[in-house]
């Protein structure tokens, strides 16, 4: 009973806020708003028992898409009142509502004559997950049953970071991402940005490692160490690497190039693409996941720094 | 009202909200922002559905919750080439506006 009203109050809190997100008028406050969404998001996770992507969430929907957003609006100030002035007219917005009440009907119509009984793939999963060696089914669902997925989905990261990197214009092409922070190297910041890391660090590998047999792994873990080195440039500790830097663009394809290799070694050792061959499966699951983690760190934070914004030597 | 049901429909609702700030908000920032709301409807009907396929110890089916740890990872990834590009826009025409073809304002 307390269950379900906690349940109803997420759900509600979540509506209002999704309604602050898109309707308020600064969009400074519709992204603070969002930020407590995403939080809010992680626990509709835990609840839906996916601690998995609840982790997920709160470090990359609450985290970085907040970080991000914040950083676009400080850029984007002048531009708000102009918009303003574009604001489409009564006939538009009487269109997409009734356009956003009909699709809202219809999914609502949908979840309420979901097939009995629902269909799942959560025995074969547990009848399965034994041959692969690791304990958590998701991570044996990333890396095992639809590793296919996710060799995409670093394929497609390191797409979206040369999407990104080709808005630079070409006078910047090979320069270094964002600012260069300066922060008082005796405040605050400073002090924290050589406290935290190292704590952090110790809690992504923790987290990477938990998450053969627990709740965590890669993206998690990636997304910490991401986070970490936000804050040691921000801290002004560090600069961005130049985007020709060859130990970073080595480091953004190592992920997805390991990935495909073993996945082609599968074709040979076991017949099938990115198969496992038998008592191989838990260190070649390790393999590729320690070689996505430098992909994925550096993919995030790359992301997160933007295009090339100063010229820099590559070194 | 079982807890996938509460879920499936707030998640109904977030989608129509998100849509909505999609076709109406102006500035492309918010755009994104709505857009992500809409997604994160799309993933929350998605959790309650893995959660319907509780089942064989299991409390929800993990294919479609792993699926949705690519999914934000992804959704991120787009986010960040979205806002690029804005930026890009902004610096090249300084105006956000979406109206138009901004090469042919000869402001570049």
């Amino acid at each position: 009973m307390t269950g379900g009203i906690v349940s109803l109050a997420i759900v509600l809190l979540l509506l209002a806020l999704a309604v602050w997100a898109v309707l308020v008028r600064e969009a400074f406050l519709a992204i603070a708003g969002f930020v407590a969404y995403g939080l809010l998001l992680s626990l509709v996770w835990v609840r839906l028992y996916g601690i998995d992507v609840a982790l997920t969430e709160a470090a990359i929907g609450g985290g970085l898409t907040g970080a991000m957003l914040i950083g676009a609006v400080s850029r984007l100030r002048g531009t708000e009142a102009a918009s303003r002035s574009e604001r489409s007219g009564a006939g538009l917005h009487v269109v997409a509502l009734l356009l956003c009440f009909s699709v809202t009907a219809t999914l609502v119509l949908c979840v309420l004559l979901l097939p009995e009984p629902a269909p799942t793939l959560a025995l074969q999963v547990s009848e399965n997950l034994a041959v692969t060696g690791v304990g958590n089914p998701i991570t044996g669902v990333l890396l095992a049953f639809r590793a296919l997925d996710t060799l995409l989905e670093a394929i497609v990261l390191v797409i979206a970071l040369i999407g990104v990197w080709s808005l630079a214009p070409d006078r910047l092409w090979g320069g270094r991402p964002g600012l260069r922070y300066h922060a008082d190297p005796d405040g605050i910041l400073a002090y924290f940005a050589r406290l935290l890391p190292p704590l952090g660090i110790i809690f992504a590998v923790y987290i990477f490692w938990a998450g053969a047999d627990h709740p965590g792994g890669k993206f998690q873990s990636a997304t910490i160490l991401a986070a970490m080195w936000m804050l040691v440039l921000m801290a002004g500790l560090a600069d961005t690497p130049s985007i020709g830097h060859r130990g970073v663009r080595f480091g953004i394809v190592i992920g997805p190039l390991v990935f495909v290799a073993i996945g082609v070694l599968g074709l040979f050792s076991a017949g099938a693409l990115l198969a496992y061959p038998e008592e191989w499966a838990k260190p070649m699951i390790v393999v590729v996941e320690v070689a996505l983690l430098p992909t994925l760190t550096l993919v995030l934070g790359l992301l997160l720094a933007g295009p090339p914004a100063r010229r820099g030597s590559a070194a | 009202m079982s807890i996938e049901t509460l879920f499936g429909l707030g998640a109904a609702a977030l989608v129509g909200i998100g849509l909505y700030g999609l076709i109406v908000l102006a500035h492309p920032l918010r755009k994104i922002i709505a857009f992500n709301v809409m997604g994160s409807g799309v993933f929350v009907l998605f959790g309650a559905l893995a959660k319907r396929g509780a089942g064989a110890g299991l409390h929800a089916d993990p294919v479609p919750q792993a699926l949705l740890i690519t999914a934000i990872v992804v959704a991120f990834a787009a986010s960040a080439l979205a806002v690029a590009l804005i930026v890009r826009l902004i610096e090249s025409t300084d105006s956000a506006s979406l109206a138009g073809d901004p090469l042919d304002e000869g402001t570049h």
